[in-house]
């Protein structure tokens, strides 16, 4: 398990759980990464993207940064990229191929 | 100064509420709880109160929304009775766990089947190991007295529970009695503000309620309630100080009639306890030591406290207004029963008695036959069957 | 403001990595989309019945949600998110909370916790017009206990309890029109979507929704590739050619009229739809054509009511 804010783990004990199980770190999931679960791993050819976006809304982990004010990609945030390469079949110009 | 008023325990009760002014009111109309969402939507619609209320379309949602809203962070009140707090049921657990401070007046009636709309204490008893909190209550002053201080208990830091506060249908809900209210301006001020440290509104602080709770964590969640729960005794007992020093009226975990040097006791909640009252004394006249236990708190079970109270007495009677359909005794015999033991009081002789089912009157002439084999138990020292029906037609 | 993807993508995801939704689900990616709806500055008090989606997001002590949230059981995701907007307007009416501060009332619900156990939870709170919406995410079964039917379903889908066996084939009964439901509810804004392409269809109507006063309600597709049966990288497809097909029509009512958002030049035929699909499989077995059969009517007799009730709605006075 991976450490968070809330410094909350299986070996917490009652006193140390919040009250009614309610956490207060809004998106502290981001603590917790689901890139293990990955078989097949998402290649970013930033060569041949033209930074048409159509990859961006569809990755269903949010794995896809935006990395400037155009509002531009990245390279695959692969804590979390599950590799389901719903993005790759959606890139116009094979920009992303799975390997 | 109270204010002297009759009044039925509906309206006092919806009455209380309008003196809280409580954030959300969701409630849905069934008998003999109707009138206090009837009452409150009154003057919610006359301004007298700026709640909101939400009329749903069932009990189960009217729960949910009591949920939502509470998690919200606001101070919410509902009522029901019998079927609807069924159908609340899934939701009733869910509002403890979440330590939502809800208070509903429990409106107390037979739960279906079959369809019955009077009164006995099936609804509520059923609720008993949900995590609310139980105030019983024998007159529209108690109900009324109770719903005043049932939001500081439950919004205590220490309790975080939800409250329930029950009352007879009918008998208590419907009947006029004298009573004494107490004035807006000094509930407000006794009732307080309600600000939660941690709620769904707050924009700076955004929070998450509800969660998976895995083998991890739900036994040290589940732990933290029942700790909640024993913590909530002495809040309640707090809240009532303060309370008796507004008011004059005391208010413990139960109330201990005659009891001091009494030989023979009855245990039984809610209305009965004002008809056993007026027959102990007369039995008293006669000679006889009864005495009498009505608790007001169910849930935490006053376990010490009450054996303690019966450690003297040669015989006591549960009156059960709820048949456990366990193939033995209601929850109250149980429940004391199990006192006594942990307590190392053994020679206390204990008999059962389940009365007044779907309303079946209770007269003192049923109580007196209570008392009088309890006097029998007494010279016998035997207690042939502890399991007994009162008011049945055999 | 138009909508443009780019801009759209700008937005913090408000449904956060590191949740536990199975690799290519489409309820992240519709939830997602519908949530860029909001205005940046706004919070959002957001709800969801029980449901794969509730399950994988807020696994204690780990929350998806960058906004607030609360889920309670798996049938009252519509009560209970009521009862939080009431709460929010009776604060704000007792001056409890910032006057300049905002917050948006979103519910979630899979077809299970929606068109089936929820349906009244749902139409209360609709009927009661709480400032909210209600999303459901559709995904044609129920999926978080394994796959079972739901009256979403559609006819002859293979599930796990409807499996195609050797007497009966799959599900028999049509599937619930849920949207159509909601019509009869007659709130001021009501759209059926589905994410895919540059997304502006699903954002569009989630902002028309959020910021319309009022009950509204989605209905949203969110194909889901264990309960369908396809390769996870074919999400977008297994959309698109829903709408194509018009198996899945885009379309709003707004105020009681009718709009179809997108009409397809050339419909495709739905067996190219069912045939990405392994809960179809049985249908394209020799014998089984009548069923590809059934279902195609059944898209374009459903089809052409749609048409016919936008041009009755959009009469002119």
């Amino acid at each position: 398990m991976s450490e968070n804010k809330c410094n909350i783990n299986a070996k917490s004990t009652w006193k140390e759980l919040t009250p009614g199980g309610t956490i207060y770190d809004a998106a502290n999931s981001e603590e917790f990464h689901t890139g293990d679960w990955r078989s097949k791993k998402p290649v970013f050819h930033a060569d041949k993207c033209k930074q048409c976006g159509l990859c961006l809304p569809v990755c269903p982990d949010s794995c896809i940064p935006i990395v400037d004010e155009a509002g531009n990609r990245g390279d695959f945030k692969f804590d979390f990229c599950k590799g389901c390469g719903v993005c790759a079949k959606v890139c116009p110009f094979g920009a992303i191929t799975m390997e | 100064m109270s204010i002297r008023e009759r009044l039925s325990g509906n309206e006092a009760v919806a009455n209380a509420m309008r003196q809280i002014n409580p954030d959300v009111v969701a409630a849905f109309p069934i008998t003999p709880s109707t009138e206090v969402p009837q009452y409150f939507s009154t003057f919610v619609n006359n301004g007298s109160v700026d709640t909101e209320f939400v009329p749903v379309e069932s009990e189960h949602s009217a729960m949910s929304a009591c949920v939502g809203a509470a998690a919200a962070g606001g101070r919410v009140m509902t009522a029901t009775s019998a079927n609807g707090l069924s159908l609340m049921w899934e939701i009733l657990y869910i509002a403890s766990s979440l330590r939502l401070p809800i208070v509903m007046s429990c409106v107390n009636r037979a739960v279906s089947g079959p369809l019955n709309i009077h009164n006995d204490h099936s609804d509520s008893m059923g609720a008993r190991d949900s995590g609310w909190i139980q105030l019983y209550c024998e007159t529209n002053q108690e109900a009324y007295d109770n719903i005043l201080m049932a939001n500081r208990i439950a919004e205590h830091l220490n309790v975080q529970l939800p409250v329930m506060v029950c009352y007879d249908g009918f008998i208590t809900s419907h009947s006029i009695e004298n009573i004494e209210l107490e004035e807006d301006d000094k509930v407000k001020a006794f009732v307080g503000e309600y600000n939660p440290e941690h709620y769904l509104l707050n924009k700076k602080e955004p929070i998450a309620v509800g969660p998976l709770d895995l083998q991890p964590y739900l036994f040290e969640h589940k732990f933290q309630q029942a700790e909640a729960m024993r913590a909530a005794k002495d809040v309640i007992l707090e809240v009532s100080e303060e309370f008796a020093k507004m008011t004059g009226r005391k208010y413990g975990l139960f109330e201990e009639y005659k009891m001091e040097d009494a030989e023979v006791a009855i245990v039984v909640l809610n209305s009965t306890a004002g008809t056993a009252k007026h027959t102990i004394d007369e039995l008293r006249e006669k000679g006889v030591k009864a005495g009498l236990i009505k608790p007001r708190v169910f849930r935490p079970f006053p376990v010490t406290e009450i054996a303690q109270a019966l450690k003297n007495v040669k015989a006591v009677a549960m009156l059960d207004k709820c048949d456990s359909t366990n193939g033995a005794a209601g929850p109250l015999y149980t429940e004391v029963t199990s006192a006594l033991y942990t307590e190392g009081i053994a020679d206390v002789k204990t008999v059962n008695y389940v009365y007044g089912i779907g309303g079946r009157d209770v007269k003192s002439d049923d109580i007196e036959k209570v008392f009088a084999d309890l006097q029998e138990i007494v010279s016998t020292g035997k207690v042939e069957h502890p399991f007994r029906y009162l008011g049945l037609k055999d | 403001m138009a909508y443009n993807l780019k801009e759209a993508m700008k937005k913090p995801n408000r449904l956060a990595s590191g949740h536990r939704m199975c690799a290519g689900c489409g309820a992240p990616v519709a939830i997602n989309a519908i949530l860029r709806g909001l205005k940046p500055e706004d919070h959002a008090v957001i709800g969801a019945a029980t449901g794969c989606l509730e399950v994988s997001t807020f696994i204690y002590p780990y929350t998806a949600w960058r906004d607030s949230f609360v889920h309670s059981a798996f049938e009252n995701a519509g009560a209970t998110v009521a009862g939080a907007e009431a709460c929010y307007k009776a604060m704000k009416r007792k001056g409890k909370l910032p006057e300049d501060e905002h917050t948006k009332f979103i519910a979630f619900g899979g077809d299970g916790g929606t068109y089936d156990i929820g349906l009244q939870s749902l139409s209360g709170a609709m009927e009661r017009g709480h400032d909210m919406v209600y999303v459901c995410y559709d995904n044609g079964a129920y999926m978080n206990t394994g796959i079972q039917r739901s009256s979403a379903t559609p006819r002859f889908a293979d599930t796990t309890t409807s499996p195609s066996g050797k007497v009966i084939p799959g599900k028999q009964q049509k599937r619930k029109d849920l949207t159509e439901v909601m019509a009869g509810h007659h709130l001021p804004y009501i759209a059926q979507t589905a994410p895919y392409g540059t997304f502006s269809d699903i954002t569009t109507k989630a902002e028309k929704a959020i910021y319309t006063e009022g009950a509204c309600f989605m209905n949203v597709l969110a194909p889901c590739p264990r309960g369908w049966g396809y390769e996870t990288e074919n999400l977008m497809e297994v959309c698109k050619l829903a709408v194509d097909t018009c198996y899945w029509p885009l379309y709003e009512i707004i105020d009681g009229r009718y709009v179809v958002n997108y009409k397809p030049k050339n419909k495709v035929p739905v067996a190219e739809w069912l045939k990405l699909q392994k809960r179809f499989k049985h249908l394209f077995k020799p014998g089984n054509e009548w069923m590809i059969e059934e279902i195609q009517k059944e898209v374009d007799e459903k089809w052409e009511r749609l048409l016919e009730l936008e041009a009755i709605t959009n009469k002119a006075e």
